[in-house]
């Protein structure tokens, strides 16, 4: 691991509604630049307030984070969001735009050339395997659910960003949909050099996609590492969740032939 | 007889360039005032609560308020304003028709455009501004690029609504003194010249579709990024607002304006003093339909030029007398105080329209009622019908305390239709006016004021200060000066309150002239 993180949180806490609701309690959490790093929890548990901290979509109350080595806080939160991808649950599509338009948002807004954008959207409706005379004019609401997806990954790609967030992105689609665009998704992550910080509540997709996972519950971080450190963890609400896809291979294995296709 | 032979339409068709230019005018500066105005408060109270409810709350109260009233009220607002200015900082202005117009219809136009504006850009999804600050935009590109095209066909259907509601209630402005398709409904409904009223409602509804579908293609247009569509709806917008312009810029400026109230007669006189400017070379036109709180006002300002009025009404409703005087006495104080605020009181036309209760003069003379005095203790089972402003006025407070009167009920009517209801028996007495044809028409009589609880009324000619020392102008309206008979006006009354091609205020006027000018 390098010696400066690309993202650092160190003692961030969060709380709504008056400090009634803690949302992210004291954590601490690196993610180093190339790594694809996981947080894994179920709904309250804080995940996606952390998330939302690192681009200043939600404000800290304590503690200290630092992207690419500059203390967020210090910033311009718009700035900040311009060279950070996000990628949204169910896509967050601006729906009165074009799949162009919306691909080409944030190089709008730095103020690229049209002539660059253009050419730079359809570049990446190629990395992300949609046909470029077929979707560019496109409306969100013309598309399935995974292409939606795909051109929110698009998005968040368009401004050449080091580090990308994820919310949930795969949530909504059927399994093979699913399955299809996390192994593209990965792809991409390895062959771009980038830093993903994804948060999911199935830890199966956690396990598969990621370098590392951390688990968030009730606003703490439980615990973090790679797969194999996670599954050395004492924490009975880690074991917890990893008890379903260790019993999925489990039944996986016996059901289908070593030999099999499939 | 065939309406296309009817001269009524072909009248109306000459008045349309003016009436329908002065809608559109009043029309589109109220909307586009309204909309300056309502769009960025209903922005800025998007994330507001609390100035979004006081918004909306308010203009839901300016919407209670009916039209007339609204337009009415800024009237007398305005010109003390103009007062103020003028003391303070040396400058004045109209505040006679376009200005109150406008104003009172932009006030109109807020609540459609503020309520639809903030259900608009409140029904965003939530998702969606996450996900425009999610990509880094700014609050104002949020706004712009996102919220207000998401918003815009629930905003459109908004200005839609206000535009067909300030087109419809423009029609309303004719009173506070702005020329509008309401110049054909008033005066229609006044004279009873029901191609008139058609003509106007038929005007109004089309100018408000057209305006309707040229704003519902901007929309289309912008909905679907076609600029061809909203550029053909600016256009044809941009386009109604230059053909209305070509008659007023065409027009001759310097002409006098002769006022009339809301009535028949008003209308006869109005067109009868015109027609006299005109033939002496004079550029003259009318100024129709006005309220009587507003004429005076509009004369001493110098918006109107000249204007009939009644001794007896300015005498109690302009200078808050309540006693009655001998028409002599009662005439000469009026000239003296009109005096002070350089109005000229220019002569007595020779009639008087006095306010007078009146009955079916068979049911008077079964009941034996003669006089007022008569009718006192028979009221208490009796109902009885004025025209709108009667029973505020000072002269029926006169009358209940002189004569001790109680009527079982009253009603307030269109005065064209109080002398029907009257003679069909649907009210026991109407308050109506000496010089109205229908007396005669229906067979009534009035009842006599043994008591002279009402003050007289005689006809008067007023001049506006700037007209005070034109002979010319002075030398033209002379030659009506005390020739126009009670008769001759409960002629003409009757002939203007008639349903057919020659009742029109301008046919009834040069019949009034061929009858009593100089033979």
């Amino acid at each position: 691991m390098p010696a400066t993180p690309l993202i650092a949180y160190a003692h961030v806490g969060k709380s709504f509604d008056d400090g009634r609701v803690v949302a992210v309690d004291d954590v601490s959490l690196d993610v180093a630049e190339g790594e694809f790093l996981a947080i894994v929890g179920g709904s309250g548990s804080g995940k996606t307030t952390l998330l939302r901290l690192a681009n200043r979509l939600i404000e800290a109350d304590r503690g200290r984070i630092a992207v690419e080595g500059d203390d967020v806080s210090r910033i311009d939160p718009i700035q900040l969001r311009r060279r950070i991808g996000y990628v949204f649950q169910s896509g967050g599509l601006f729906p009165h735009l074009s799949v162009a338009g919306n691909i080409g948002i944030t190089p709008k807004l730095l103020g690229w050339p049209q002539a660059e954008i253009s050419a730079r959207v359809d570049e990446l409706l190629d990395l992300v395997r949609l046909d470029r005379a077929q979707y560019r004019d496109r409306l969100p609401h013309e598309l399935s659910g995974g292409q939606r997806q795909r051109v929110g990954v698009a998005r968040a790609l368009a401004a050449k960003p080091r580090i990308v967030l994820m919310d949930e992105p795969f949530g909504a689609l059927d399994p093979l949909t699913r399955d299809a665009l996390g192994d593209d998704y990965r792809t991409l992550h390895r062959a771009l050099g980038l830093t993903t910080v994804m948060i999911t509540h199935d830890m199966t997709e956690a396990l598969l996609l990621a370098d590392r996972v951390a688990v968030m519950h009730g606003g703490k971080l439980l615990a973090q590492g790679t797969p194999a450190e996670l599954s050395a963890s004492t924490d009975s609400y880690v074991g917890e969740l990893l008890r379903t896809p260790r019993r999925q291979a489990e039944r996986l294995g016996a059901l289908l032939p070593r030999d099999g296709t499939a | 007889m065939s309406p296309s032979a009817d001269p009524r339409w072909s009248e109306a068709l000459a008045h349309l360039p003016d009436y329908l230019g002065s809608h559109v005018r009043v029309s589109v500066t109220a909307l586009a005032l309204g909309l300056l105005v309502s769009l960025p408060l209903a922005i800025a109270a998007r994330n507001r609560p609390v100035l979004r409810t006081a918004l909306l709350g308010l203009a839901s109260v300016v919407q209670t308020v009916p039209g007339l009233a609204l337009l009415a009220l800024f009237y007398p607002l305005l010109l003390a304003l103009a007062a103020l200015t003028a003391t303070w900082l040396g400058f004045s202005f109209s505040a006679f028709g376009f200005l109150p117009a406008v104003l009172a219809l932009a006030l109109y136009s807020m609540l459609p455009v503020l309520r639809n504006t903030i259900t608009g850009l409140s029904g965003v999804d939530p998702a969606v501004l996450e996900a425009a600050q999610g990509v880094g935009m700014t609050p104002r590109q949020s706004l712009t690029m996102v919220e207000l095209p998401l918003a815009l066909p629930v905003m459109m259907a908004g200005i839609r609504t206000a535009a067909v509601w300030v087109i419809g209630t423009a029609t309303l402005s004719t009173p506070i003194g702005q020329t509008s398709l309401g110049n054909y409904i008033f005066a229609g409904l006044q004279t009873q010249n029901w191609v008139f009223v058609l003509f106007g409602c038929f005007a109004a509804a089309v100018l408000a579709l057209v305006v309707d579908q040229l704003l519902a293609l901007i929309e289309n247009g912008l909905r679907n990024r076609s600029r061809t569509r909203t550029a053909f709806g600016g256009l044809g917008i941009a386009a109604l607002i230059a053909v209305t312009l070509v008659p007023a810029l065409a027009r001759p400026h310097a002409r006098y304006v002769v006022g009339a109230k809301t009535f028949t007669e008003q209308y006869v006189l109005s067109a009868l003093l015109a027609q006299r400017l005109q033939s002496a070379g004079l550029p003259a036109t009318t100024r129709a339909g006005l309220g009587s709180n507003v004429i005076f006002d509009a004369l001493a300002a110098g918006d109107i030029d000249v204007y009939v009025d009644y001794s007896g009404t300015l005498w109690a409703n302009q200078f808050h007398h309540t006693d009655v005087r001998p028409r002599a006495e009662l005439l000469g104080e009026l000239k003296t105080t009109l005096g002070k605020q350089n109005i000229t009181l220019f002569g007595e036309l020779g009639f008087e329209n006095a306010y007078a209760l009146v009955m079916p003069r068979k049911r008077a003379d079964e009941l034996g009622i003669h006089s007022i005095a008569d009718l006192a203790s028979r009221a208490a089972t009796m109902s009885i019908a004025g025209d709108y402003e009667f029973f505020s006025r000072p002269e029926w407070a006169g009358i209940r305390k002189a004569y001790g009167l109680t009527f079982r009920a009253q009603r307030t009517m269109q005065p064209d239709f109080m002398y029907a209801a009257v003679a069909s028996g649907e009210v026991d007495v109407i308050a109506g006016y000496t010089s109205d044809g229908l007396i005669a028409k229906y067979d009534l009589v009035t009842l006599a004021d043994d008591r002279h609880a009402i003050p007289p009324y005689d006809a008067i000619v007023l001049l506006s200060p700037q007209r005070r020392d034109d002979e010319a102008f002075k030398a033209a309206l002379q030659p009506l000066l005390g020739k126009i008979g009670i008769a001759a006006m409960r002629e003409a009354n009757l002939r203007a309150s008639g349903n057919d091609a020659s009742s029109s205020p301008d046919a009834v006027a040069r019949w009034l002239w061929e009858k009593v000018g100089p033979k």
